[in-house]
């Protein structure tokens, strides 16, 4: 006999932000829900509402729904019980939430991505803020963060919180699972305005052809606006040694990153604060990117409480060439930003290209040319987002271009 | 008195399940008449309640009542209450530096029930969790009612209409106010010390349970027609610096123990970790900072709250930084205040209560770390105001309104959750700042209209959320400070209306007509009532 209880979302003491359903599935005696919740008197009609709402799109008339809340917000109390109902019952009807209007933004390709925050999938409480925080980007994981059993439940919220959560102008990233369930995040996923994709455990262009094929061929009958860019995460030898036809397998591809703990691991050693064990990967995937004309993307740095040794690893990685890192904690963000931000040399170049891209336009010239070198214009592209990102980041006043005069050389 | 308001009609109060007449006050909320069998004055507006005649005075003692060797221990706190003549329905006062470590105020009605007393009213200046223990007493008719801060246990007790008589909260200077003013006359207060000396002369500091200062205490020392003091360190004469002095003292009794200490001050306060409400308090800092508020020479107060503690942190380095020092910090204090003064950046710390083990240990180890009561600091009704004087007020609040009204004894579900404290009292500083997350939960902070009225709003100037920055539209100097400073300001509605996109309109709690509690304001008048919850 097929089972008739099923459950989904968590619950418990520490547990904020998130509910817990127990549904059992029933032949008679209609929809009886039995609610526990913090906020009740506030919100247990509405709970009841909406529980009932999902229940009767999913044509469901006799169930007996224990309901374990700690203030958990619609969007995460639908995912919940959608994730439970479809234990029980073999659907493909999705329960969507209204897709936030804030939230159908697009980024362009080559951003700065210095910071990209990590949010576990199966947990709500980290998601509601995490937009706060000034990271270039979010990463809604849905891989190792997440337990095996809650893959399933994880990909819903992930997609509710795609559609309600207000994630403030960052760019949004998905990390998905290897194989088949990979595929099931992508189906999952994909329609609810997903900038990047994260491909774990990459070793090989075909890895990442598959992917990408199946996110053009979903992209083309879902007639997705905009290209759904990639970033392979490269965490094994045989990776690291695949580092360039990796990274010149797409052309959606716009960064490529190292997974250190992984790739330690598949080398037999111990990953080390300094890591010299480490060190020919890492300037192997700066290379490979470099040359791919993409950005190069460092570890995440696990100990969140040293903010000291993050800037220093900062400082080193951005020396390598590294043009970002994982954070895995909204402190990081800031540290992090600011370690790759442009210094005081590169703001300078900046502002000379851009001074001399100005003057070349005045001129009706159609090459930039700053004393007797030619700028590509990639290069003055990158000038002008330097420029904007010192204003943002106060490194450099608005209005600098009163002050600055154009050296001829 | 209902020469200015509009009468409302007619509404129950728990005490006796009387019905008294209710009129809409100044701020537009219904309130009584009477509470407890006294008449009270509705809420006028903001400034607005003159007083009139006389303050109270204790009766007058005379010196051959008490031993000439000045010895006035006791053998037990029960002779010391019976020589005192406790009898049905006087008023028990104590004091709340022990915090939730206090093993006194609890053994006081454990005493008065084993002596058949019935229907006292405590005055407590604050109670805390421990203090659960005085429900038993409610229910078995030893107390009648508290007349002071209500948190946990003790507000759902009265919340869902338990309590016999109706509670009464008022601020820390409210308190002083009413005990100054005859409002509350204290017919004998129970004070726990520290230190005392057998004459009754008493202090904070010392022995195993030292809480640091006893300044919640003067008023009812100073009030009160008999004192106790009850002590588990009795020292030689003279006890100095005495807070308490033993002229005004009856009787001293000493126990083992008069608190827990670990539970007095808590070892350490923490800077918060959520990178939610450390965001929270960096908007605040830099608020601060280029709205100008911030320069050398200000005063301030900040609590003990995680993100108070981030905010204090963070001006203490902006402070260094420039090379600016605080004139003075109001405490409570706790060890970032202490750093402030011992690195250079405060001149003094005038400190009502020390909240945590540097700061008891910074009371003894520093001149300029002043013992400074209440009394003094809070009182609305004295030649000044120390709050008026202060530049950087940092408070919290359960709820906001979309007119800046704010609430902190109810939560959002109805139940009286908090006390007052100081909070109504700080009102009164040049910037009032209250750096909120936007909603706990899914409970928005930022609302339609405050479920109970503590604070007016034409008092509250900024409130700091998570998700930008609400000026009081009164205080156009201070959105003009921040014109093109990039940080995110909103109006308050649109605040509200953010938390309601993302938690949902939340139902409004029910109630009976049912009034379980007044709320005072720092004039004594009443600014708003709570009632009674519908139980679900």
């Amino acid at each position: 006999m097929e089972s008739r209880i099923a459950r989904a979302g968590n619950a418990g003491p520490k547990v904020r932000s998130d509910c817990e359903i127990i549904l059992e599935l029933k032949e008679r005696g209609g929809i009886e829900i039995e609610l526990d919740s913090k906020v009740k008197s506030l919100y247990g009609e509405s709970i009841r509402n909406l529980v009932n709402e999902i229940l009767s799109f999913y044509s469901i008339r006799h169930a007996s729904v224990i309901l374990n809340d700690s203030g958990a917000l619609p969007f995460v109390i639908a995912a919940r019980a959608e994730a439970a109902i479809k234990q029980l019952k073999n659907t493909d009807l999705e329960y969507l939430p209204d897709f936030l209007s804030n939230n159908s933004y697009m980024v362009k390709r080559d951003r700065f991505r210095f910071a990209r925050l990590y949010l576990p999938g199966n947990t709500p409480s980290l998601m509601i803020n995490a937009g706060l925080h000034g990271a270039d980007s979010i990463i809604l994981d849905l891989e190792d963060s997440v337990a095996p059993d809650r893959k399933d439940e994880a990909r819903i919220l992930v997609r509710n919180a795609l559609r309600q959560v207000d994630f403030y102008g960052a760019e949004r990233m998905v990390r998905i699972n290897q194989g088949e369930r990979g595929q099931k995040d992508i189906k999952g996923i994909l329609p609810h305005n997903v900038h990047l994709i994260l491909i774990p455990k990459c070793e090989s262009e075909g890895q990442v052809r598959n992917i990408d094929q199946e996110i053009q061929a979903m992209g083309r009958s879902l007639n997705l606006k905009s290209q759904v860019y990639l970033m392979p995460i490269i965490e094994s030898a045989q990776g690291v040694e695949n580092a360039y036809t990796i990274a010149t397998s797409s052309k959606n591809i716009v960064a490529m990153a190292i997974g250190l703990e992984d790739f330690t691991a598949d080398l037999g050693v111990h990953r080390t604060k300094e890591g010299k064990e480490s060190f020919y990967a890492r300037t192997r995937l700066v290379v490979a990117s470099k040359a791919a004309g993409i950005q190069p993307i460092d570890s995440v740095f696990s100990d969140v409480a040293d903010m000291e040794g993050l800037r220093a690893n900062v400082r080193e990685s951005k020396a390598l060439g590294f043009e970002g890192m994982g954070c895995i904690h909204p402190r990081q963000v800031r540290v992090i930003r600011q370690g790759y931000a442009p210094d005081e040399s590169e703001i300078e170049k900046s502002k000379q290209i851009v001074l001399a891209f100005r003057k070349a336009r005045e001129k009706g010239l159609g090459v930039v040319a700053l004393g007797s070198r030619m700028i590509d214009p990639p290069v003055v592209a990158r000038a002008g987002r330097i420029i904007d990102l010192a204003v943002s980041l106060g490194l450099l006043q608005s209005g600098w271009e009163e002050s600055t005069d154009l050296q001829e050389e | 008195m209902g020469r200015k308001y509009r009468s409302s009609g007619r509404v129950k109060i728990k005490h006796n399940d009387m019905v008294v007449r209710t009129v809409i006050n100044a701020a537009g909320r219904e309130v009584p008449l009477e509470i407890n069998g006294q008449p009270v004055i509705p809420f006028e507006g903001v400034g607005k309640h003159k007083p009139d005649g006389m303050k109270y005075g204790p009766p007058i003692p005379v010196c051959s009542d008490y031993p000439d060797d000045g010895n006035k221990v006791v053998r037990s706190l029960e002779e010391a209450l019976r020589r005192c003549g406790l009898r049905d329905g006087m008023t028990v006062s104590t004091h709340h530096h022990l915090r939730d470590g206090d093993l006194v105020s609890n053994k006081v009605f454990e005493v008065a029930s084993g002596m058949g007393v019935r229907d006292l009213v405590w005055f407590p200046s604050a109670s805390f969790p421990c203090n659960e223990e005085v429900i038993k007493y409610l229910d078995d008719g030893t107390v009648n009612r508290i007349e002071g801060s209500m948190n946990g246990p003790l507000g759902r007790y009265v919340s869902e209409g338990r309590m016999k008589g109706t509670a009464v909260l008022r601020s820390h200077g409210g308190r002083v106010q009413a005990i100054q003013d005859g409002e509350v006359k204290i017919d004998i207060a129970v004070l726990a010390a520290p230190s005392a000396d057998k004459f009754g002369n008493a202090r904070g500091t010392g022995g195993p349970s030292a809480c640091g200062v006893l300044g919640y205490a003067r008023a009812d020392f100073l009030y009160a027609s008999r004192v106790i003091i009850v002590t588990d360190n009795l020292v030689d004469l003279p006890c100095f610096p005495m807070e308490i002095e033993g002229n005004y003292v009856d009787y001293v009794v000493v126990v083992d123990k008069i608190g827990i200490p670990e539970k007095i001050v808590s070892g350490t306060t923490r800077v918060t970790k959520s990178p939610d409400r450390l965001l929270i308090a960096e908007f605040t800092a830099s608020f601060l900072d280029k709205s100008g508020i911030l320069k050398d020479g200000i005063t301030m107060q900040a609590g003990a709250g995680g993100t108070s503690l981030a905010i204090a942190v963070f001006v203490h380095e902006m402070l260094k930084a420039r090379n600016w020092k605080a004139k003075f910090g109001f405490g409570g204090s706790t060890k970032y205040m202490v750093e402030m003064l011992e690195q250079g950046q405060m001149g003094y710390i005038l400190d009502a209560q020390a909240f945590d083990l540097d700061a008891v240990a910074s009371v003894e180890r520093n001149d300029n770390h002043i013992p400074y009561p209440v009394f003094n600091a809070y009182n609305y009704h004295s030649k000044g105001n120390l709050t008026s004087m202060m530049d950087i007020m940092i408070l919290g609040a359960t709820e906001v309104d979309v007119n800046f009204n704010a609430n902190v004894v109810t939560h959002s579900d109805g139940c009286l959750l908090h006390g007052i404290g100081g909070w109504q009292n700080c009102l009164h500083a040049r910037n009032v700042i209250l750096p909120l997350p936007l909603f706990r939960d899914r409970i928005p902070v930022i609302v339609d209209e405050v479920t109970t009225l503590c604070g007016p709003g034409e008092l509250i100037d900024v409130i700091i959320t998570e998700r930008g920055i609400a000026i009081n539209p009164l205080r156009k100097d201070l959105l003009e400070s921040i014109e093109g400073s990039g940080l995110p300001v909103k109006t308050i509605g649109e605040l509200k209306d953010e938390a309601e996109r993302i938690c949902g309109k939340p139902a409004k709690p029910e109630f009976t007509d049912d009034i379980v509690a007044v709320v005072k304001w720092v004039d004594g008048t009443v600014i708003d009532v709570v009632r009674k919850v519908k139980q679900s």
